[in-house]
């Protein structure tokens, strides 16, 4: 196990109560206990409150655009499968902005972690819907309440059949560590929708009103089964289901490429000898 | 730059398979050692529509395309009306004996004789070309065996009896259409298109990964990536989108793979965030531009040179950035390469700016020697570093050193706010400021490298023609007319055009009594840069943005001089 220490203290500008602070109190925890070392840990982040994570701990870091972590995440994994890659962003900059990378992503498996903290609004703009901000919800930018239905990514990725979808709470810190380990020690591209409260924006969707609902999957819940998963998914109101929804191992896009099982792409030396064949070939 | 010349230009409807009889006779052509040079025509249509697949050919310097046509080969009636205006006045049309060549001097085959079956009348219409040419059957014979070699012996004896019937055929027709002089170029060369040689460039100078959303021109540059993908053991994906594709592009570079994005227009309008990350971020990443005619999705298949102002300021925000527009398929090669090496470098976004014209323009090169090429920056992948590793530390020159995720202790943090020395986000005035002048600095360092234009013509020449990118063949060949003419004029060509080095170029263009400028757009965007980076205005322009690519008529035309 390493010490916790060794992924640093850093003051961030999140404001105090965030779930945020659990999220990545958590990821710490599970870096620390999947005995990952810093240097071995890709974070890309897009852009938003919770896309501020790689400022705050130590591990490479990439910081890209809002929407945009996903592809660069993924890109990541492919030039140096070596590395562990853990996405992190808002549901606003994961399922707004990135919705179509979100989809091919799940389509594509790299394999990789993605944290989406999903607290059902956008934060750093202070308080517009986001895509899973629920039905009815009033908001400034939305003061008619929000008529559009809202987005399930957990729905959405089991439908997809995506490689492993989970679902946590911020406020249950050891159940999301958990969670988190599964996920990282998945082959493939892994979804962690992370309920994260926003103390300041949203006043609908508290601590209070997620600790109320949220509950543990039982023991023998079947996360392989995917008509049981496709259900469990659309259990969002009074009850909402935390943990593993469904699993589908399935090949990743990186183990496709038998040349990756050599090492980092940037360590494969230039071979002019076969590129002078391939040129033989125009003669 | 006399040149004993023919073109011929081969017209029809998209799926007539006049691809197929222009490459192989671009080939035969190139493999009998003469020049070749190829301009594709085509409608953005799979089906139906006008294309055509014009060859220029023949001994000596060959770098422009011409409209005056030699050998007109019509696949449909269309091809004669519309281009018998162009025919020069020994030119003859070949045609089906179907079809009525409108009062041109023709070749009628008999295509129904001499092909058993409609798919042989590729190889029947090559034969004939050929033959009134006077390549050499042997060569041909190869070709045909090459070709088909993989779909079966009978398809390839079958292609081979067709070549001989036409052939024999055409024996009687000889006297038609005076053949070519005898080949004075060397036979072992390459056949290859603008964007061939920028994936072979790119694939020289290591590269690992490239992402792509398809966009004509651009598809070709990646298409032959993937062709190559195993053997070179890079990764080619097809991104969901432009906008994943640069990002991908980023993420793939942060962990050390040479990448090369390639796009067009409308895909590079939607990178241009991405650009501007790579900007602040320092990432080492080379683009490729083609560009086609706009705005939005403008002419899809067709040529101009209007995107050097958007590859110029393309992001948001200021940050240095190097622009490479190769002139010639050689070009191609050797720019992508350096690009590579600069990107490495200075740690920036640089751009390939080609066009549909060079894009899918066939020459015959020498085979690339790959052996004299200087080698390529590589990342640094050692394991010294540790945790107090500053990814943008302030430097001199702007450059820091950039070290990679998981090779050492040292954490690589890659930034798009605007960050301090170690990768954080800041609101610092002050670090803004020497972070801003940190990557602006780099600049300086681009700019001592900056390949000087080159110059065709006497020394003292009273008139230059300015042009950039693949618009130099063109004016080459306008400038040797007017010279046979007497005048004094030289050409300047840039095959960079960001950043510029005045101190290059200048001295010429003060010293001559007539600037002209030469571009593919319409409002002079290469001419107005040198303005704003110089003060000096070019006395005229021509200027081409019908979507064709810059003949020397129309150069010449539009100077108000007479052909030649
Ligand atoms: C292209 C672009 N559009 C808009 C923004 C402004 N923006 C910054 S964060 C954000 C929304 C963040 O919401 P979310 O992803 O839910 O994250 P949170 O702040 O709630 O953690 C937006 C719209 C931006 N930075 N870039
Ligand atoms: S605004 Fe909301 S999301 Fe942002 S830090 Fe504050 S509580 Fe967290």
């Amino acid at each position: 196990m390493i010490d916790i220490k060794e992924y640093g203290e850093y003051t961030t500008s999140w404001c105090p109560g965030c779930g945020n602070h659990d999220v990545l109190k958590a990821l710490k925890q599970t870096l620390s206990e999947l005995n990952l070392a810093p240097r071995d840990v890709a974070h890309v982040s897009g852009i938003g409150q919770a896309a501020k994570a790689p400022h705050y701990i130590s591990l490479n870091g990439f910081n890209g655009l809002h929407g945009r972590g996903l592809p660069s995440a993924q890109a990541v994994k492919l030039a140096n499968p070596a590395l562990t890659v853990i996405a992190e962003s808002g549901d606003g900059c994961n399922y707004g902005e990135g919705g179509n990378h979100f989809l091919a992503a799940i389509r594509r498996n790299v394999d990789l972690t993605l944290l989406a903290h999903d607290n059902q609004i956008y934060g750093l703009t202070k308080g517009q819907a986001s895509p899973t901000t629920m039905e009815g919800h009033v908001t400034k930018s939305q003061p008619g309440g929000v008529y559009n239905s809202p987005f399930n990514p957990v729905a959405v990725a089991i439908g997809m059949k995506c490689s492993f979808v989970a679902r946590a709470f911020s406020g249950n810190v050891p159940h999301l560590v958990s969670v988190m380990k599964q996920a990282i020690r998945h082959k493939g591209f892994a979804l962690v929708d992370i309920f994260s409260p926003c103390i300041s924006f949203n006043k609908v969707n508290t601590f209070g009103w997620y600790k109320q609902r949220c509950y543990e999957l039982p023991a023998d819940y079947d996360p392989t089964d995917w008509h049981g998963a496709m259900e469990k998914a659309q259990e969002f109101g009074e009850r909402i289901p935390i943990g593993v929804l469904y699993k589908n191992p399935r090949p990743t896009l990186d183990s496709r490429y038998d040349f990756l099982q050599k090492g980092p792409l940037c360590k494969q030396p230039v071979d002019h000898g076969t590129l002078d064949t391939i040129m033989d070939g125009y003669l | 730059m006399e040149t004993k010349d023919k073109h011929i230009v081969i017209g029809g409807e998209a799926g007539q398979g006049l691809v197929t009889i222009g490459q192989m006779l671009t080939k035969a052509l190139a493999r009998s050692g003469y020049e070749v040079l190829v301009a594709q025509h085509y409608m953005s249509r799979v089906r139906g529509g006008h294309n055509t697949y014009r060859i220029r050919t023949g001994n000596g310097e060959i770098v422009s395309p011409v409209d005056g046509i030699d050998i007109l080969v019509a696949l449909d009636q269309e091809t004669v009306s519309r281009h018998k205006a162009n025919m020069t006045e020994s030119g003859i049309v070949i045609l089906d004996e179907t079809l009525d060549p409108e009062g041109l001097k023709a070749v009628r085959v008999p295509f129904k004789e001499l092909a058993p079956r409609p798919i042989y009348q590729n190889i029947a219409g090559l034969a004939v070309v050929a033959e009134l040419l006077g390549i050499g059957q042997e060569v041909l014979q190869k070709l045909i065996r090459n070709t088909f070699r993989r779909k079966g012996d009978e398809v390839v004896t079958q292609n081979l009896t067709v070549l001989d019937e036409a052939c024999r055929w055409t024996e009687a027709h000889k006297s038609s259409c005076t053949p070519l002089p005898p080949a004075e170029g060397d036979s072992g060369r390459m056949v290859i298109h603008g964007n061939e040689a920028i994936a072979l460039g790119a694939l020289a100078a290591g590269v690992k990964c490239c992402f792509f959303y398809p966009m004509t021109p651009a598809t070709s540059v990646a298409q032959n990536l993937i062709t190559y993908a195993e053997r070179m053991q890079l990764i080619v994906e097809q991104a969901e989108d432009e906008v994943a594709a640069l990002n991908m592009g980023l993420g793939s570079v942060y962990a050390g793979a040479k990448t090369l994005v390639p796009t067009s227009g409308g895909g590079f309008a939607l990178m241009t965030e991405a650009v501007s990350l790579a900007g602040v971020m320092e990432s080492p990443i080379v683009i490729v531009l083609a560009q086609r005619p706009g705005p939005a999705t403008g002419l899809p298949t067709r040529t101009e040179q209007a995107d050097l102002n958007l590859a110029l300021y393309a992001g948001h925000g200021e940050f240095p950035r190097a622009i490479y527009a190769p002139a010639t398929v050689e070009d191609c090669f050797e720019l992508t390469y350096r690009s590579f090496d600069v990107t490495e470098r200075f740690q920036t976004p640089v751009f390939v700016l080609t066009d549909q014209y060079l894009a899918d323009s066939y020459r015959a090169v020498h085979k690339f020697d790959l052996a004299a090429l200087a080698p390529v920056a590589e990342p640094d992948t050692g394991n010294e570093g540790d945790r107090s590793y500053k990814r943008y530390a302030f430097t001199e020159d702007g450059v820091s050193p950039r070290k990679l995720p998981g090779f050492s202790e040292a954490l690589v943090l890659a930034d798009c706010h605007e960050h301090t020395e170690d990768g954080h986000i800041t609101e610092s005035m002050d670090v803004r400021v020497a972070m801003n002048d940190k990557r602006m600095r780099k600049e300086q360092g681009m700019r001592a490298e900056t390949l000087a234009p080159r110059y065709f013509g006497d020394e003292g020449a009273s008139r230059i023609l300015v042009c950039w990118g693949s618009t130099e063949g063109p004016a080459r060949e306008a400038a040797a007319r007017m010279r046979r003419k007497g005048a004094r004029v030289g050409v300047l060509s840039f095959t960079q055009v960001w950043p510029l080095a005045p101190e290059s170029f200048m001295p010429l263009l003060e010293n001559a009594e007539e600037v002209i400028g030469i571009e593919g757009n319409a409002t002079a965007q290469f001419m107005k840069l040198i303005r704003q980076e110089t003060g000096f205005k070019v006395h005229r322009t021509v200027l081409r943005y019908d979507g064709r690519p810059f003949t020397p008529r129309y150069i010449l035309q539009n100077l108000g001089e007479e052909e030649g």
